[in-house]
């Protein structure tokens, strides 16, 4: 680390994000009677200058999915017979929302030299102590989810911050909120951080995600309880995790899986893999009228996919979480639509009518107090937290100036101002062919 | 001409000297927030820019702290030792010569990429192209000191500005008096050396202070309670 200090090679640069750039719009007014329509012209926002051709933007391929030889080249396609998804009638498609996992063993907070970046104690939340960053960018590269990113008009690198304030006085983060889709889960986990150091260890990546599961504690087993009374946990941070939802995806129903834990960073953000569309239509109707399962090979996106992006590769975790999710629309479709209780398919993927009853008002009703079991702070801590009533009439966040200076003038030592947008001059040359 | 001697190089390393420390001490209080390393690597990121930012910085790492240790060992150490005054400037000029063309290097990249590259001219604080041109300036005069101390192959002349070195940080009066009669070049060289350090406060150059020491003994994960 300390050897590429002045020199990191794996620094991406603003090329590979996107160079941000605006439009000429003023040319569409100013611009003089000519032949052709006049045009805004697309200038870089980092020097105002006019670009040729804007080359690269976010989700620029994503969506449209791309070439197939740009997109075959994800790692998640290791060990799959790529050649077949490249043809038009078997392409698939998932969202995948990438964010920062605010890990167990994050490698971000390894990677800082000056000890800025670090986890808290009480809630696991990752930050920056902006105050402390130098603008090394370690992190920029340490962190293999690629969720920090360095402000260059600040100096400084920045990160999700989990919308802590929100946290702390038992408000969902912003995109979890905010999620329209309403599949994101919000909550306590329990875990024993002593184990951290052996879970990312172990020889095989495979077995990765097992050890990570052995570190989260069953917040029912009167041990556990007993030891985080101890050790001061406020007690509806104990209810908080009893009534988890995240516990019940990840350990009891095992349909939650880690981001790509071959990292070892041990991430905390778990994503349930989507069930697909079936290719052939008559094993869509197999499923609801007798119950028989279709082989998960037949879903549209091929398991080895997803497992190369949830377990390192091993298939048998991701097919059972898929099967008990078909399990339970099937129940739940017999039930409703049928009105017989079909334990037969709940035998198969060893599930209780209990489990995949609550599976179902987790995840398919998905009510708000279920999704995000958001315990508030004591009032003990009060004190600590971010306080959004006394901070009323407050300067709110700053780019560091303090409270008193409503100015954003750089001052004596060096600041530039961050929060203001630079406008360059723009220079349009216009050829004396576009004149009539 | 007395006067301006004593003011420059009498008075002039305490004033520089007191508004780096103070000028330190104030911004690392009141501006932890601007205390930074401002890359902009991130607006222009090249093979060339990564080599000319190495040798810039293996470079200058090694010339101060040649600058640090021939200017303030005590000459009874080189005494004991048996190192004379003439094989000392020897080796201070080939040592300074080497890696004074190693951060000359990579500084002609820097300094064209800082005035050529848009992305990088466009966001680059006045400071910023100010200390780029000053550390151009400070290592021109001093390979050209280089040139100059040909003539006097003795070490007379820096052993005038090892002890004129060794009185400045020992608050002896009439340190400057050994400079009177030392070739312009090195005061030309001195004297930019002392704007150095003024305006380090006021620069980027405080990330010189935040070189990560801590890193090589702390944990490798660092967790904060409330």
């Amino acid at each position: 680390m300390i050897g590429n200090l002045f020199s990191n090679p794996d620094m991406p640069s603003i090329q590979d994000y996107y160079e941000p750039w605006d439009y000429d719009y003023g040319s569409l007014q100013s611009a003089p009677e000519c032949k052709t329509m006049p045009q805004a012209r697309p200038y870089s926002l980092l020097h105002g200058k006019l670009l040729d051709k804007v080359e690269w933007g976010p989700n620029w391929e994503e969506i449209l999915g791309g070439e197939f030889e740009k997109r075959a080249k994800d790692y998640n396609f290791e060990g799959v017979q790529k050649e077949i998804y490249g043809q038009f009638e078997n392409t698939f498609m998932m969202y995948l929302p990438r964010l920062c996992e605010h890990c167990l063993n994050p490698s971000c907070v390894a990677s800082c030299p000056s000890g800025a970046l670090y986890k808290r104690e009480e809630d696991g939340i990752v930050l920056i102590d902006q105050e402390m960053c130098r603008g090394w960018r370690m992190c920029v590269t340490g962190c293999p989810y690629k969720k920090i990113y360095y402000n260059w008009k600040s100096g400084k690198s920045e990160k999700c911050i989990f919308c802590y304030p929100r946290i702390e006085v038992g408000h969902p983060t912003v995109c979890s909120e905010t999620c329209v889709g309403r599949i994101r889960y919000l909550s306590v986990l329990l875990y024993d951080a002593d184990r951290i150091e052996t879970a990312a260890s172990v020889a095989d990546e495979q077995d990765l995600y097992e050890a990570q599961l052995d570190c989260f504690l069953d917040p029912y087993d009167p041990e556990v309880i007993a030891e985080a009374r101890r050790q001061g946990i406020p007690e509806n941070w104990i209810e908080g995790a009893q009534r988890s939802p995240v516990y019940k995806m990840a350990k009891e129903w095992r349909v939650a899986f880690p981001l790509h834990p071959e990292y070892r960073t041990l991430p905390m953000v778990w994503y349930v893999p989507p069930l697909s569309p079936i290719q052939a239509a008559a094993d869509a109707g197999k499923i609801g009228n007798n119950g028989i399962f279709p082989d998960v090979e037949s879903l549209r996106i091929p398991m080895r996919y997803l497992a190369n992006m949830l377990t390192a590769g091993k298939e048998e975790p991701i097919v059972r979480a898929l099967k008990r999710m078909i399990a339970m629309r099937a129940y739940m479709r017999d039930k409703h639509v049928e009105g017989r209780i079909n334990t037969e398919v709940l035998e198969r993927v060893e599930l209780t009518q209990a489990q995949v009853e609550e599976m179902y008002r987790y995840m398919a009703l998905a009510d708000f107090e279920d999704r995000f079991v958001i315990p508030t702070n004591q009032r003990e801590y009060a004190s600590d937290i971010y306080d959004a009533i006394t901070e009323r009439g407050g300067c709110g966040f700053t780019f560091g100036q303090g409270c008193g200076g409503a100015t954003d003038d750089p001052d004596v030592f060096g600041g530039k101002p961050t929060s203001v947008r630079k406008y360059f001059p723009i220079r349009v040359e216009r050829s004396p062919r576009d004149r009539t | 001409m007395e006067y301006l001697h004593q003011l420059i190089f009498g008075v002039g390393p305490y004033l520089a000297g007191t508004i780096f420390i103070l000028g330190s001490i104030l911004r690392y209080e009141r501006g932890q927030y601007t205390w930074r390393t401002m890359s902009s690597q991130m607006l222009h990121n090249t093979r060339t820019y990564r080599v000319g930012n190495l040798l810039f910085h293996i470079g200058i790492l090694a010339l101060f702290f040649g600058h640090l240790f021939g200017l303030l060992t005590p000459p009874a150490f080189f005494y004991a030792i048996g190192v004379t005054p003439a094989a000392k400037q020897v080796f201070a000029m080939v040592a300074g010569g080497i890696f004074g063309v190693i951060c000359l290097a990579g500084l002609v990249i820097l300094l064209w990429r800082r005035f050529t590259v848009p992305a990088v001219q466009a966001n680059s604080a006045p400071m910023d192209n100010f200390i780029l041109l000053l550390i151009f300036g400070q290592l021109l005069t001093g390979l050209f000191t280089i040139y100059v101390s040909r003539h006097h192959m003795d070490g007379l002349v820096m052993t005038e500005l090892v002890a004129w070195a060794r009185g400045i940080v020992s608050f002896q009066g009439g340190a400057w008096m050994h400079l009177v009669e030392v070739p312009s070049s090195y005061k030309l060289h001195i004297a930019l050396g002392l704007v150095m350090f003024a305006a380090f406060p006021f620069s980027r150059l405080v990330h010189i202070w935040s070189w990560p020491w801590v890193y090589l003994r702390r944990n490798y994960q660092v967790v904060r309670s409330r």
